[in-house]
């Protein structure tokens, strides 16, 4: 099996096609953040593979860092978020979650 | 600035001052003030007694001293104030000075117990305030401003007791005669200033000498200055406030509309007597000649003791106008000085009959008699000799008598009318008047003095209670009844015929710049008519003194038959001539009139109609812009955009669903859409 940039791609196509559907579909706001980290990585394997076999070189290693670093405090944010939610609605439910439309 | 000026300033601020303190704090002083007021005219009669005393010493008549500064200053415009220091001035001061402090003497025991006794003080102590500022000033618009302030002092004096409508009345008619008067001088004053650029006399004289201001204008300007003079000297046709100015308390008719106020108009005149053409000297001359005649034959038959002697006045004033229209000017002021001196006395002398008669009048409850009316005396001789031998010297100084000063300055004023007609034959009026008003004046002065204090007592349970006049109104009465004789006006020569006195000597003509007479030709004319003009008055002063003797005094002819006799011509008299009805039938009525109409055509016509009709015309228009106002602009098209505004917010609100999931949907589908319009 040949080692191309292709199969690279496609498993991070793959990737970021089940957390965009994570994100879309599930209702628990826990899960839609595992769907963005999924987002995430998919980019991040993107990055890793463009420095392997296209002109990035050693900087799609610094982005796919950076990236993760970025996830990191996206998580810590996101998860005070839900905290806070959870105390103001008693529920992680993102439907129930609508008092900005009233 | 030198002790002259010095001098000036103090006798200028001193009776501010006192005016000062009278109104502010008079009330509360002890004696309600009087002495403020009476020790700041005692000392500026003291400084002026003292520069009088230091012209005598050496006799200079070109004795001149200046002092201006630039009172405003804005680029070129400027306009400079100051004193003027002269022998006339100097001469007046003093007049005014020993005049004001009789006046503040007198009060005393006149004014004794009047509830607004302070004020009284303060309005005397303005009077004389102003009256130096008339005399110091050497420039129009301090000349003018002090006219006004006296003019303001006369009213607020003769209106003194306002509660009495008479006097109130009295008030408001000098204040607004004075203003006709006041217009022209005003005009005058302008006229003065747009030629000369300035408003010192200085600069007026210069002006006129180079020519600058000439012909019609100069003759205008000078009958504009001496309209000024009209109304305040009381001439005819503005002569009608003098008479109903004795309403005032009596001190203040011998102060101001005796000696001094009246004669500012003259003093003026004097003052402005070389730039004075012939054409205005010739109105001035007889309008004056016309007055003295005119009120002279007013007072014969005048009842009121008062009102004799303010027609009196008013002819003596007319004389002295006289003077200055026919050139001799100094002859003028000499009679103002001495007029001021036996006319004042006069007065004062009046105001002693009349508070004794006042007095006399209270005690036997007789409140329906005239204190004031002549009718109601009679034999007062006996009980008030001071008064009576004080007033006869000076009416015989008014008759003209040699041996009294008014025989001196009459004299001269007579001449001069005399020079002046045998100059031009066709002015033979004006010595007609000067000699027909000098007949009238001695035989109604006799009149006064007979009915006053000769004869029977008409009334005589009054006239037991009469009592002497307390000591301050003797000492007036004294320093001016002796200040009626001659000697004091001839000094250093005894002689009483007109011999160079030291007035002459300080006082001297000038010559007239705008083409009147010179000095030393008119001093020539004047010597040349004097001896036929003194054997002429004497013996018409004397005709007139008889005259009056054969009919008050020995009754031989009857005033009573004589009137009866010629009831036209006593009415006149009586009637004043039936000049205020003549004012009120051609002035006052068409002026009402014409104000009614004025009024009607404001409220009836442009009040109701024009500007009523505005009113309802704009609340129409007003009603009809507000229909279309909130019916269309606010109901269709403001509330139209937040309808329509309202309606797509609503649909599009549909779309804003809060779900987050959604817009993630329709982000991805976008993004989607994006690229697949990107591969194909």
């Amino acid at each position: 099996m040949t080692h191309s940039l292709s199969i690279y791609l496609l498993v991070a196509a793959i990737l970021f096609g089940l957390g965009v559907y994570a994100i879309m579909t599930r209702r628990n706001a826990i899960a839609i953040l595992m769907g963005v980290e999924l987002v995430l990585n998919a980019a991040n394997l993107n990055f890793v593979a463009f420095a392997r076999f296209g002109g990035m070189n050693s900087s799609g290693h610094v982005f796919a860092l950076f990236v993760i670093v970025l996830a990191a405090a996206e998580a810590a944010v996101a998860l005070a978020i839900i905290i806070n939610l959870y105390h103001n609605l008693h529920t992680i439910n993102v439907e129930e979650a609508s008092t900005l439309k009233q | 600035m030198n002790i002259f000026i010095q001098y000036g300033l103090a006798i200028y601020l001193l009776p501010l001052a006192a005016f000062l303190i009278q109104i502010f704090w008079g009330r509360r002083l002890p004696r309600k003030g009087d002495w403020v007021s009476i020790g700041a005219v005692l000392l500026t009669l003291v400084l002026s007694t003292a520069m009088l005393a230091s012209l005598l010493l050496d006799l200079n008549p070109d004795f001149h001293q200046e002092a201006s500064f630039t009172w405003l200053d804005l680029g070129r415009f400027q306009i400079r104030v100051g004193f003027l220091m002269d022998t006339v001035t100097v001469i007046m001061l003093f007049v005014v000075a020993l005049i004001s402090s009789a006046s503040h003497i007198f009060s005393i025991k006149y004014m004794e117990g009047d509830p607004a006794y302070s004020r009284y003080y303060a309005y005397l102590s303005l009077f004389t305030f102003s009256m130096n500022g008339i005399v110091l000033s050497n420039n129009l618009l301090l000349l003018y401003v002090s006219w006004e302030l006296v003019g303001l002092s006369s009213y607020l004096l003769i209106g003194f007791w306002y509660e009495k409508p008479s006097a109130a009345l009295a008030g408001m008619k000098a204040f607004l005669t004075n203003r006709v008067g006041d217009i022209g001088f005003f005009i005058g004053i302008l006229l003065m200033f747009t030629a000369t650029g300035s408003f010192l006399y200085r600069d007026m004289f210069a002006g006129v000498a180079a020519g600058t201001i000439a012909g019609t204008t100069l003759t205008l300007a000078g009958i504009g200055l001496f309209m000024g003079a009209v109304g305040k000297s009381s001439q005819v046709p503005l002569h009608i406030w003098l008479p109903d100015a004795m309403e005032g308390p009596t001190p203040v008719s011998a102060l101001m509309h005796a000696a001094t106020m009246v004669a500012a108009g003259v003093f003026m005149m004097v003052r402005f007597f070389p730039i004075l053409t012939p054409d205005a000297l010739l109105v001035v001359a007889y309008i004056g000649g016309i007055t003295a005649l005119f009120a002279s034959l007013i007072a014969i038959t005048q009842t009121d003791i008062k009102k004799v002697l303010a027609y009196s006045t008013v002819s003596q004033l007319g004389y002295m106008i006289l003077a200055v229209g026919t050139g001799a000017y100094v002859a003028a002021f000499f009679h103002l000085v001495t007029h001021a001196v036996f006319k004042s006395n006069l007065f004062y002398g009046s105001g002693s009959v009349i508070h004794a008669m006042h007095h006399g009048l209270e005690r036997t409850h007789r409140h329906d008699l005239d204190p004031q009316d002549m009718r109601n005396m009679g034999g007062l001789k006996a009980k008030l000799p001071l008064t009576y031998w004080s007033m006869v010297a000076s009416t015989l100084a008014i008759a003209g008598i040699p041996f009294f000063s008014g025989f001196l300055s009459k004299d001269q004023i007579l001449a001069g009318t005399l020079a002046f007609a045998e100059h031009h034959p066709v002015h033979f009026l004006l010595p007609v008047f000067g000699f027909g008003a000098a007949l009238i004046t001695a035989f109604y002065m006799t009149r006064l003095i007979f009915l006053t204090f000769h004869q029977e007592p008409r009334h005589p349970e009054v006239f037991a209670q009469i009592q002497r006049a307390p000591f301050e109104m003797a000492l007036p009465l004294t320093i001016l009844g002796t200040g009626s004789l001659y000697v004091f006006y001839t000094l250093p020569s005894v002689n009483p015929f007109g011999g160079e006195g030291w007035f002459q000597r300080l006082v001297e003509a000038r010559d007239s710049l705008a083409g009147g007479p010179a000095a030393d030709w008119m001093a020539e004319q004047m010597h040349h008519a004097h001896l036929p003009t003194m054997i002429l008055s004497i013996a018409v002063a004397l005709a007139g003194l008889v005259l009056g003797w054969l009919m008050y005094g020995s009754r031989r002819i009857s005033a009573e038959a004589l009137a009866r006799r010629f009831p036209r011509l006593h009415d006149l008299s009586y009637h004043k001539f039936y000049v205020d009805e003549l004012y009120a039938k051609l002035l006052y009525d068409p002026l009402l009139k014409l104000a009614d109409f004025v009024g009607w055509l404001d409220w009836d016509w442009y009040d109701k109609k024009i500007i009523d009709g505005f009113g309802r015309w704009t609340t129409r228009i007003a009603r009809w812009v507000g229909t279309a106002d909130y019916d269309g602009l606010d109901q269709g098209l403001v509330d139209g955009v937040g309808r329509t505004l309202r309606a797509v917010g609503g649909g599009m609100q549909r779309l804003q669903t809060g779900r987050i999931q959604n817009y993630i949907l329709l982000a991805t589908a976008g993004v989607i859409i994006i690229l697949l319009s990107q591969v194909f």
